[in-house]
């Protein structure tokens, strides 16, 4: 163990740091949103949607819990040119992310809406509900609040799956690490570094994402 | 008795093997009719192995080359990287064609040729894009893959309003030019060769050179007829021409201008 640490060689770097973490933030925040909104419609096209929507959105979830994170961001971003779409790492790596939380979250989702029972629903449509307000009401309500736990955790992952965006030069906290240790070799600093910020954004994303759960499910 | 015989025995070995080393090489070299050249063998397009396993590229081609300039056989010897310089002072090979740059600790142990191939790292990019040197990227969006010397040389070099995206590895950094991700690569020769080979259709063209390092014919120190003659070998295949074509089949672009 002769190993100096040398945290002070890091310095110089901490625009690059920083502009890293706020890249990171965002695109969690931003691919979490549309992401669970993705999934919710996903969700629902499996069970109240007609049978080839269902079928679609089935092929589609299937297609991307079943194929590496990469992959698919590598097939966005160097393989859509082929077909003449071509999109910059920024929104490739939007695009990437949603794609992949919509996947997951469309059958954490399918799972909390499966859970409310038949009664619940007719009870309500009885009740002269239209069938949207008996979804929004009654099941997505009764769903999500179960199906809560899963889907943070889901989010959480998808923060710390961000990191893979850095190969396709999109500006991300590993970026900055990447970036700083080709510059000064300072890879043990860097790479723990990075690692407490990680650790650091995700017990914030939990307590966070606790603090909105109990805003929003706040017994009625 | 015995043992001065020995002594004896021993100090003509020494000084023969003395007298064989400090002959002229050039003289070795016309006598024997063979010529030693040591090439690469893991680097690609310089020297690598073909199809039929035999060493091929520019350096393979650039010995014959010189072998037939010289009326003798050429023995082609792979070497790597890390052991070429040794084959030459041991006299394993009496030339070293093996993509060798210069710099100041191997000028101390070996002599060099005049430049025989280019080599160097620069920015490529499709015809369409007019740049000739390091401001004209202003605004402009370049791949390059982090960390490797270009790419550092890059950052120093670009205006401040200039996107230079930074790639994991070669292959990601070809990859986004192929793709059309971006239309400028800060790379090497060699590796722009490779994509011109591979995509003729975004063949990428020499915009400006960032780091120019020539590969040279390495050779044992206090031989000059002998470096006399590749010299004269090399002017004279450079005026002819012949080099040019070595590069156009390689490295697949003409020669750097003032090469």
């Amino acid at each position: 163990m002769s190993y100096k640490l040398q945290f002070a060689e890091l310095l110089p770097y901490w625009n690059v740091l920083l502009y890293g973490l706020v890249f990171t933030i965002v695109l969690t925040i931003v691919s979490t949103v549309v992401g669970i909104a993705v999934g919710t419609a996903g969700a629902a096209a499996r069970t109240f949607g007609p049978v080839w929507l269902g079928r679609i959105v089935a092929v589609y979830v299937e297609l991307i819990r079943n194929t590496p994170f990469i992959v698919q961001l590598f097939f966005i971003f160097f393989g859509l040119p082929a077909l003449g779409l071509k999109l910059s790492e920024t929104t490739a790596a939007f695009l990437a992310m949603v794609i992949n939380l919509g996947a997951y979250s469309t059958e954490i989702i399918r799972a909390g809406i499966e859970a409310v029972p038949k009664g619940h629903i007719e009870a309500g449509l009885s009740l002269a509900m239209t069938k949207w307000e008996a979804l929004r009401h009654i099941v997505l309500n009764q769903a999500f609040r179960k199906i809560y736990p899963a889907l943070s955790s889901q989010i959480i992952i998808v923060m710390l799956g961000s990191a893979v965006v850095s190969q396709i030069s999109a500006e991300d906290l590993t970026y900055a690490a990447n970036y700083i240790a080709s510059r000064n070799f300072r890879n043990f600093e860097v790479y723990l570094l990075v690692a407490l910020a990680y650790l650091a954004l995700a017990m914030l994303t939990r307590a966070a994402l606790r603090a909105l759960g109990r805003v929003i499910f706040k017994a009625r | 008795m015995l043992f001065k015989r020995l002594m004896l025995a021993a100090a003509l070995v020494t000084a023969a093997v003395a007298t064989q080393a400090h002959a002229d090489a050039l003289d070795n070299i016309m006598k024997s009719k063979v010529i030693k050249i040591a090439v690469p063998q893991d680097f690609a397009p310089f020297g690598s192995a073909g199809l039929d396993l035999k060493p091929q590229g520019y350096d393979i081609d650039m010995a014959n080359l010189i072998g037939k300039e010289l009326g003798v056989k050429t023995e082609i010897i792979p070497v790597t990287s890390a052991n070429r310089i040794p084959y030459l002072q041991t006299n394993k090979a009496d030339l070293v064609i093996s993509s060798l740059g210069k710099n100041e600790e191997r000028e101390k142990v070996i002599d060099f040729s005049i430049a025989y191939a280019p080599f160097f790292s620069g920015v490529f990019g499709t015809k369409a894009m007019a740049v000739a040197n390091a401001a004209d990227l202003k605004g402009k969006t370049i791949g390059a893959t982090r960390g490797a010397i270009e790419e550092q040389a890059l950052t120093a070099m670009v205006p401040p309003d200039t996107t230079v995206k930074r790639f994991e590895d070669n292959n990601a950094t070809i990859a986004a030019f192929v793709s059309g991700q971006v239309d400028l690569i800060a790379t090497g020769n060699t590796v722009a060769a490779v994509i011109a080979e591979k995509v003729p259709a975004r063949a990428p063209a020499l915009k400006f050179v960032i780091k120019d390092s020539p590969c040279y014919v390495g050779l044992n120190k206090s031989e000059p007829a002998l470096l006399a003659k590749v010299n004269e070998i090399i002017t004279k295949a450079k005026a002819s021409g012949e080099i040019g074509k070595l590069s156009e089949k390689w490295l697949k672009a003409p020669l750097p201008p003032g090469f």
